[in-house]
C-alpha cells in the first residue's frame, strides 16, 4: 500500500529576470522550493501552511502534476505526477481557489454532467455522489444557473464538489475558503471535515484561514522559504512556542499574589486590582481544577483564553 | 477509444449549445462568417476589374487556387481555429484546469470552442473550386479528379499543423502571438495567389521554404494542364499530401516540446 | 490639460515596455506588406488603370498602410470590453474625468509611441526593399502627421464604441467580427478604395469613416490627387473624428446611465 503523498528534496527554482539597467537583464535564479521532504499516508487531514510567497502553491502544482520539478523525488498515490499525468488524474482532486475548474457560460448541471464524461464516472456512482454533494452543500438553489454567475461562496462549493464527483482518493484543496463570507466558510469547513474524518480520503489543504487550521488540520506542516519548518500537531506547535492557555477572574476583593496556586503564573491587571490573568503551563492541571481553587476565594466571573494560534503562527512566519 | 469520443461529443454539444445562448451575437457572427467567405475571393474580384492577368494568370485560374487554399484554410480552421486561444488560456491559467483532466490538452482545447458555424465556408470554396474549374475547362481524368478533391484535404491538414505549431509559440513567448498569424493568415492570402507574383526570396521562403504552393498553387496547374512559368516539374502538383505529413509531425514536434516546457516553468 | 499630457506620456512608457509583443507586430506587419505589396505589383504590371496611382505610389502606400494600423491600432485589444465584464469599469466611470479623455490620452502616447517602432519598420524595409515613393513637396509631411493624427481619433473611437457595446451584449465577438470585416477592407488595406465600382467607392470614402483611417493617410503620403487632394482628405477626416467622437460620448453616456439604473 503506497502512501499518499512522498517528496524527498523537492526542489524548484524559478528563473527571473531582473532589469539592471537600460538594456541589460541579469538572470536570478530563485528557489521556491528548497527541498521539501514529507510523507503524507492515506486517510490524512494534512494543512499546509505557511506566509505568502513560502512555495505552498509551487509543492501542490508538483504534486498534482501541473509543474515539473527541478530535482528530487515525488509521488503521488505512488504515481509520478508529470509523467503519469494521465493515470494520476483519475485519482486526485483539485480545487483552485482562484481558479475555475467549471464551464464558464454553461449552467451548473451541465459542468457536473460534463465532468462525468472527461473523467469516465460510471453513471451511478456519479449520481451517487452528486446527490450526496447537493444535500451536504445545497446546490440546488443554483444547479441551473451559469457558472459566471455564481457568487463566490456558491463556485466554491461547487468547485468541490466537482473534484470528488470521480471518487478521487486524494483531495488538493488550494485557499478553498478565500473570500467566502461566514456562513460558507462553515458550511465547506463542515464538509471537508465530515469528508476527512471518513477515513477513506486524503486532504491537503493550503490556507490562511486560522479557523480552518483548527477545524481541519490535525497535522499541520508549516514551509517557509521553501522549506519545512514544522511538521507535526497544532499542540505541538503551541508546545514548541511556549503558548498558554489563560484563565482570566474577576475576584470580589484585590488579589494577593501569595495565594497564587501553584503551578499558574498570576498577573494582576494594571487597572483593576480585582482581576487577574493565570496563564497555565502545558501539561499541568487543567482549568478546572484551577477555576475550583479560585471559587473558593470569592471568585465572581471567570473566562478561559486559548492559545492564540495567530500569534504562534505569526512568530513561525516571523523566524529566519 | 469510444469513451473518449463521447466525452468529446458531450464537450462540443455542450459547446454548441452554450454558443447558441448568446443569440443577438450569434446572429451577427453567423453573417459576418457568411460576409467572410465572401470577402474571402472579392479581393480577387475587384483586383481583376483593374486587371486582365496577375501573374500570367486570368481570372478563373486564380480563382482555382484561390478555391483550393480557402478550401483547406477553412476546413482547418473549422477543425483547429480554436487553438489560438492557447495565449489567452495559458495567461489566464485556464490551462492548469486542463492539466488536472485525465484528458489530453490539446483536444480539450479544441472542444472548448468549437465553431460549427464555420462549415459554411467550407461548403462555398468547395462550391468556388467546382466553378473554377468549370470555367477554365479542365480535361478530367482519373488522376485529375484524385488531385481536386485530395488536395483540399491535404491543404486542410497542412494548415492545421501551422495553426498549432504557430500556437504553440505560446508556451514559450505569450506576447508574439500576433507574429503566428504571418504565416496562418499570411499564409492563407499567399496561398491564394499564384506563386508567380511573388518576388524570389519572398517565394523560396514561403513557397517552397514552408510549402504553401504545393497546397494550392502546384496541384491547380496540374489540374489545369498548365505548365508551370516558374519550370518545375508537373509531378510538383502531386506533393500536396507530403508537404501536410511533413507539416503535422513538426507541429505535433513542437507542440509536445512546448508543454513540456510549459509543465517545467509554470503559469 | 496637464493630466491628458501625463497620461500621454504613461501611455508611451507603458507601450514601450512590451518589446516583444511590439517586435512580433512589427515582424508581422513587414510579411504582410510583402505579400500585399506583390500583389498590387502584379496588379498593375497588366493593369488597364491603376486609378492615378504609379507602381512606386502602390508600393510606398502598402508599406505606409503597414505602418498605420500600428499606430491607430486599427484591432486592439478588448481592453474596456474586459473591463466592463469584470466589473471594474466601474473604478474609471468615478473619476471626475469622463474616462474618454483619459482612454484618449492613452491612447495618443500609445500612438506616439508606435509611430517610432511600428511605422518605422515597414516603411523603412519597403523603402530599403521595393519601389518607393518619396514625396516631393515639403508641406506632404505635416499634413501627413495632421491625417495620422486624425486617423488615430477616429481609429479611437470606434474601438471605444466597440468595446462600449460589451454594456449590452454579453459576448462582443459578433461586434468585434464585424469591425474586423468591415476595416479590412473598408479602410483601403488590401487595396485602394478607387479600385472599387465608383458608387461603392465614393459611398465609402463620403459616407464612412473607413477609409480615413488608413486610406487617406497613405494617399496624403503619396500625394494622391495632388495638393488638393491632400487637403480635401485631412478635411473629411476631421469632419469624421468630430462625428465619431460625439458618437462615443454619447453612447458612454447611454451606457453608463444603464449601469447606475439597471446595475452591473
Amino acid at each position: 500500500m503506497n502512501t499518499a503523498i512522498d517528496m524527498r528534496g523537492l526542489r524548484k527554482e524559478f528563473i527571473v529576470h531582473k532589469k539592471t539597467g537600460r538594456l541589460k537583464r541579469a538572470k536570478k535564479v530563485i528557489p521556491a522550493v528548497d527541498g521539501v521532504d514529507l510523507t503524507v499516508e492515506h486517510g490524512e487531514m494534512i494543512g499546509y501552511i505557511g506566509p505568502n510567497g513560502a512555495g505552498k502553491s509551487t509543492t501542490l502544482k508538483m504534486l498534482t502534476g501541473v509543474l515539473t520539478p527541478t530535482s528530487g523525488h515525488v509521488r503521488t498515490c505512488g504515481l509520478e505526477p508529470v509523467p503519469q499525468r494521465l493515470r494520476l488524474t483519475r485519482r486526485i482532486g483539485v480545487v483552485f481557489g482562484q481558479r475555475t475548474a467549471l464551464w464558464w457560460d454553461l449552467p451548473l448541471r451541465e459542468s457536473f454532467h460534463l465532468l462525468r464524461h472527461v473523467f469516465d464516472v460510471p453513471a451511478a456512482d456519479h449520481a451517487a455522489r452528486l446527490a450526496r454533494c447537493r444535500s451536504l452543500l445545497d446546490l440546488d438553489a443554483f444547479m441551473d444557473t451559469p457558472v459566471r454567475q455564481l457568487s463566490l461562496g456558491q463556485r466554491m462549493r461547487a468547485e468541490i464538489t466537482a473534484s470528488l464527483l470521480h471518487g478521487p482518493s486524494v483531495l488538493f484543496l488550494d485557499e478553498p475558503t478565500i473570500g467566502l463570507d461566514v456562513v460558507s466558510k462553515q458550511a465547506v469547513r463542515e464538509f471537508l471535515a465530515e469528508l476527512g474524518e471518513g477515513g477513506d480520503l486524503t486532504l491537503v489543504l493550503t490556507t490562511h484561514d486560522l479557523s480552518d487550521i483548527e477545524r481541519l488540520c490535525r497535522r499541520l506542516v508549516v514551509i517557509d522559504h521553501g522549506r519545512v519548518v514544522h511538521d507535526g500537531s497544532l499542540d505541538e506547535l503551541h508546545a514548541r512556542y511556549g503558548s498558554r492557555r489563560q484563565v482570566i477572574a474577576e475576584f470580589d476583593d484585590p488579589w494577593d499574589d501569595a495565594e497564587t496556586p501553584p503551578g499558574a503564573v498570576a498577573v494582576r491587571d494594571a487597572e483593576d486590582p480585582r482581576r487577574v490573568t493565570f496563564s497555565l503551563s502545558n501539561g499541568e492541571s487543567g482549568a478546572g481544577e484551577l477555576v475550583a481553587d479560585l471559587a473558593r476565594r470569592g471568585l465572581r466571573d471567570v473566562s478561559i483564553v486559548e492559545p492564540d494560534i495567530e500569534r504562534v503562527i505569526a512568530k513561525l512566519y516571523a523566524e529566519p | 477509444m469510444v469513451s473518449r469520443l463521447r466525452a468529446y461529443r458531450a464537450l462540443l454539444v455542450a459547446q454548441i449549445r452554450g454558443q447558441a445562448q448568446y443569440r443577438a451575437s450569434f446572429v451577427m457572427e453567423m453573417v459576418g462568417q457568411s460576409t467572410y467567405t465572401f470577402m474571402d475571393f472579392a479581393a480577387v474580384l475587384v483586383l481583376f476589374r483593374v486587371t486582365p492577368a496577375m501573374g500570367g494568370f486570368g481570372l478563373w485560374q486564380v480563382l482555382l487556387i484561390s478555391g483550393l487554399a480557402i478550401c483547406g484554410f477553412s476546413a482547418a480552421d473549422l477543425a483547429v481555429g480554436n487553438v489560438e486561444q492557447l495565449r489567452q488560456y495559458v495567461r489566464t491559467g485556464l490551462l492548469d484546469a486542463m492539466l488536472i483532466r485525465p484528458r489530453r490538452v490539446l483536444p480539450q482545447l479544441l472542444a472548448i470552442d468549437f465553431q460549427l458555424r464555420r462549415v459554411g465556408r467550407v461548403v462555398f470554396a468547395v462550391v468556388l473550386v467546382a466553378v473554377a474549374c468549370a470555367h477554365v475547362g479542365v480535361d478530367w481524368t482519373w488522376w485529375r479528379v484524385l488531385l481536386v478533391v485530395g488536395t483540399p484535404i491535404a491543404a486542410a491538414v497542412f494548415y492545421a499543423g501551422i495553426f498549432v505549431l504557430t500556437a504553440s509559440v505560446a508556451f514559450w513567448w505569450i506576447d508574439s502571438g500576433e507574429f503566428a498569424n504571418s504565416f496562418t493568415y499570411g499564409g492563407r492570402e499567399f496561398a491564394t495567389y499564384p506563386i508567380t507574383i511573388y518576388g524570389s526570396v519572398f517565394r523560396r521562403v514561403f513557397a517552397f521554404g514552408i510549402g504553401f504552393a504545393f497546397i494550392s498553387y502546384y496541384p491547380a496547374l496540374a489540374i489545369m494542364d498548365t505548365p508551370d512559368p516558374l519550370g518545375m516539374p508537373a509531378w510538383f502538383g502531386a506533393l500536396g499530401p507530403a508537404a501536410a505529413a511533413v507539416m503535422t509531425a513538426i507541429a505535433a514536434l513542437v507542440w509536445r516540446t512546448g508543454l513540456r516546457h510549459y509543465e517545467g516553468t509554470g503559469s | 490639460m496637464r493630466m491628458m499630457l501625463a497620461l500621454m506620456r504613461s501611455g508611451f512608457r507603458r507601450y514601450s515596455t512590451y518589446r516583444q509583443a511590439t517586435a512580433a507586430a512589427a515582424a508581422t506587419n513587414t510579411i504582410f506588406g510583402m505579400l500585399r505589396c506583390y500583389v498590387l505589383l502584379a496588379t498593375a504590371v497588366a493593369a488597364t488603370t491603376t486609378v492615378g496611382y504609379d507602381v512606386p505610389q502602390l508600393s510606398t502606400y502598402v508599406w505606409v498602410g503597414q505602418g498605420i494600423i500600428g499606430v491607430v491600432m486599427l484591432w486592439g485589444p478588448a481592453e474596456l470590453a474586459e473591463k466592463v465584464r469584470t466589473g471594474q469599469v466601474v473604478s474609471d466611470l468615478l473619476r471626475p474625468v469622463n474616462p474618454i479623455w483619459t482612454y484618449l490620452a492613452t491612447d495618443l502616447g500609445r500612438a506616439g509611441f508606435s509611430c517610432l517602432t511600428r511605422l518605422v519598420v515597414p516603411v523603412a524595409f519597403g523603402a530599403i526593399f521595393f519601389p518607393f515613393y518619396w514625396p516631393r513637396h515639403w508641406w506632404t509631411y505635416g499634413l501627413f502627421a495632421c491625417s495620422l493624427l486624425a486617423a488615430t481619433g477616429i481609429c479611437f473611437a470606434i474601438r471605444h464604441l466597440v468595446n462600449l457595446s460589451a454594456f449590452w451584449l454579453l459576448d462582443i465577438r459578433g461586434i468585434t467580427t464585424a469591425w474586423l470585416l468591415a476595416s479590412g477592407i473598408g479602410s483601403g488595406l488590401i487595396f485602394p478604395i478607387d479600385f472599387l465600382p465608383g458608387p461603392a467607392a465614393a459611398a465609402l470614402k463620403f459616407g464612412t469613416p473607413l477609409p480615413s483611417i488608413v486610406q487617406f493617410p497613405a494617399d496624403v503620403l503619396v500625394e494622391h490627387g495632388g495638393a488638393p487632394g491632400q487637403l480635401q482628405r485631412v478635411a473629411l477626416q476631421f469632419g469624421w473624428v468630430v462625428v465619431c467622437l460625439a458618437a462615443a460620448f454619447a453612447v458612454q453616456h447611454r451606457a453608463t446611465r444603464r449601469l447606475v439604473v439597471q446595475g452591473g
